[in-house]
């Protein structure tokens, strides 16, 4: 009973994401025409997926106390890059995907490089180096274009169903416990293995545990022999494999490469506002990827929900398409404030000076 | 008599003004170099070239100013783009004697109101200045397209962005008066020393009897009245407002501000160091268009010549306890 008072305690912020989530997604089904079918759901989730990516690669780096500007530029310029590599035979395809993440590794490792070792501040650092991901992502891709693997493409995108038939598993009817499992969306799957066999082992390794020391008080951190800089080097790699990988999911999403910068930056502030939703302290040493995927579930659901307002019901005005961007606003507001206010419940206000 | 040493001279004049102003030298020497060979004039060093540049210097001068007092209480205004924007497009919209008034107070009721969610309730400024922003491109949104304003500026605004006194552009004289307020406010009032106070510890402000909070929320409308005063001269300078005009201004401010030696967690920088990271970063974007590098390499160079300075002075102390 102590462990699971425990265990909500330190996922406050994780379950008011996923609360909220549940209530926004939840209304959006309810109001929309077909009702919830797993069509919807696999159609939102791949819509959703790049920016829960993002968030991951925000977090574990917001964890550390820091912030990665650049997680926006190192997705489109993976983007960019899986546009050129990932297509051919499935030898080729499975290279060209290990170059893509490699490239989001390296850019993050990049980032760590400088940050560690040049001892300079974060947040102007990933600005920096964000500049130049985006550079080279324009150069790579001038105009948008460029091919994904079609087959890829569509099992990426679609439910779990399509899998053994197009890579064709076996012959015949697929048996029975598959059937169980085949209306899942094959993002949410892709997630399910990212989390436990990425995020988990990190997040329980000496080094993933490390990093929560280290944006709780790195002073003290240092103090108790924390290796910080192997730590935070990890964190920052780690956070460039996510934004690759994000950076490759769009680019089989969309099936083509565009090296937008408007469109980097885009999400890489949409990442901080899912981050903080989800739970995650900008202050470090709080929160989880977790609570940041329904931090982005909620970002994602209420634009979801500006599209099924009925316009002649009594909130018809909100789905005025002139007035939408602006309640986007506000709610993204309102959500990040009750997600980051902390001068409420504060028992000594010099608590909240920091 | 004994000289000075090399060591001593650097030690003497503050670091990041020496690096940038020479690093400004070494870009006009490259560029001038450029021109020579390729056109054979020396277009960079005349008189009208580096009045241009000051012009559009000026321009992203005044939003760092701003940008500045709040980086030196250790936070940040994200919202800058579209403070510039509204301020601009409300004052159009607005129009007559009144115009530039009404912009001027857009710009101070988005600085109010991110002092308040900073100050009051305790958001990370990057994320609640960031959340006013998409909210303020809302509310534009909503009133181009509802009501299809004027976003044509007045008289009065297209003389302060396209006119000159005597051979000096206008928006280097309002860059000028500007600069010499903040520099005064920052170092001689008591306001500007609370400023450095808080961003170094405000814990400690707090305990030695200041109202911090008073601190923030002024130091945010500050900020917001700055990029309000950007936002009029763009506009008049480029004879009308639009959605996307503060877009440029946003990163080029928080990159000269810290280029100019101002600690991004606060408590520490000069003024004249943000003057000069401003022109750096201008004079750098100029040449290497008249060099004609395409948007891919200017992106590079812009990125790796911000961490290459950082680098020469910007390092943190290594952590010891």
């Amino acid at each position: 009973m102590k462990n699971l008072r425990l265990a909500i305690a330190h996922n406050t912020g994780s379950l008011i994401a996923f609360g909220l989530f549940l209530i926004l997604y939840l209304f959006y089904s309810f109001l929309h025409p077909r009702g919830f079918t797993t069509d919807l759901f696999v159609q939102n989730s791949n819509e959703a997926m790049t920016l829960i990516l993002v968030g991951m690669a925000q977090t574990i780096v917001v964890i550390m106390g820091g912030i990665d500007l650049s997680v926006g530029a190192i997705m489109t310029l993976v983007d960019s890059v899986a546009s050129d590599v990932v297509i051919g035979s499935p030898g080729a395809v499975f290279l060209g995907i290990v170059i893509a993440l490699g490239v989001g590794l390296v850019c993050g490792l990049i980032n760590g490089v400088i940050i560690v070792y040049g001892r300079l501040q974060p947040i102007v650092v990933t600005l920096a180096t964000g500049a130049v991901y985006s550079g080279i992502a324009l150069f790579i891709r001038p105009t948008p274009g460029g091919q994904v693997d079609a087959d890829l493409s569509w099992v990426s995108t679609n439910a779990l169903s399509e899998l053994p038939g197009t890579y064709k598993w076996w012959e015949g009817d697929p048996p029975g416990w598959f059937n169980l499992i085949s209306g899942i969306p094959m993002p949410i799957v892709i997630l399910f293995v990212i989390v436990v066999f990425v995020w988990l082992p990190y997040r329980n390794s000496e080094i993933g545990r490390a990093s929560y020391a280290i944006g709780s008080n790195e002073g003290a951190a240092y103090m108790s022999g924390v290796r910080i800089n192997r730590s935070k080097l990890v964190g920052y790699a780690l956070g460039g494999l996510f934004a690759g990988l994000a950076g490759l999911y769009f680019a089989i999403q969309t099936g083509s490469g565009n090296a937008d910068p408007v469109q980097a930056g885009t999400y890489t502030l949409n990442s901080i506002a899912a981050v903080v939703i989800g739970g995650t302290s900008l202050f470090g040493g709080v929160g989880g990827v977790i609570g940041t995927i329904f931090g982005a579930g909620v970002l994602r659901s209420i634009t979801f929900c500006f599209r099924v307002i009925d316009t002649s019901s009594p909130f018809g005005f909100l789905a005025n398409p002139l007035l939408q961007p602006m309640f986007e606003g506000l709610i993204l507001l309102v959500a990040v404030t009750l997600g980051a206010a902390r001068s409420f419940g504060v028992k000594n206000r010099l608590n909240i000076f920091r | 008599m004994q000289l000075p040493k090399p060591s001593d001279l650097t030690r003497s004049v503050d670091r990041p003004l020496l690096f940038a102003g020479l690093f400004i030298v070494v870009i006009l020497i490259v560029g001038t170099i450029y021109t020579l060979t390729v056109e054979g004039t020396a277009t960079l060093l005349s008189p009208t070239y580096l009045i241009l540049q000051l012009k559009v210097a000026a321009f992203l001068g005044i939003v760092a100013a701003g940008m500045m007092i709040v980086v030196l209480l250790g936070h940040i205004d994200l919202s800058v783009s579209w403070t510039i924007a509204a301020s601009a497009m409300l004052a159009t919209a607005w129009g007559g004697p009144f115009a530039i008034p009404v912009g001027l107070g857009v710009g101070i009721a988005v600085g109010l109101l991110n002092g308040i969610g900073v100050a009051y309730l305790r958001v990370p400024s990057m994320i609640f200045t960031l959340g006013v922003n998409v909210m303020l491109r809302g509310l534009m949104v909503m009133l181009t397209g509802g009501f299809s304003p004027s976003s044509v500026p007045t008289q009065a605004m297209l003389d302060l962005g396209k006119g000159d006194l005597f051979g000096i552009p206008n928006p280097v004289l309002v860059w000028v008066v500007v600069s010499i307020l903040v520099s005064f406010m920052l170092r001689r009032t008591a306001f500007g020393r609370y400023i450095y106070a808080t961003g170094n510890r405000e814990a400690a402000v707090y305990l030695s009897g200041i109202n911090t909070r008073h601190i923030l929320v002024a130091s945010f409308a500050l900020c917001g009245l700055l990029s309000a005063v950007a936002g009029l001269l763009i506009a008049g300078y480029s004879s009308k407002a639009f959605q996307a005009m503060g877009d440029p201004y946003l990163l080029p401010a928080v990159a000269a501000v810290v280029i100019g030696g101002t600690n991004i967690l606060g408590g520490a920088g000069r003024y004249s160091g943000t003057v000069v990271g401003t022109i750096l970063i201008v004079l750098l974007q100029s040449v290497l268009s008249v060099m004609q590098m395409p948007e891919a390499g200017r992106q590079i160079i812009y990125g790796a010549v911000i961490i290459a300075m950082l680098l020469a002075y910007g390092r943190s102390a290594k952590i010891r306890t």
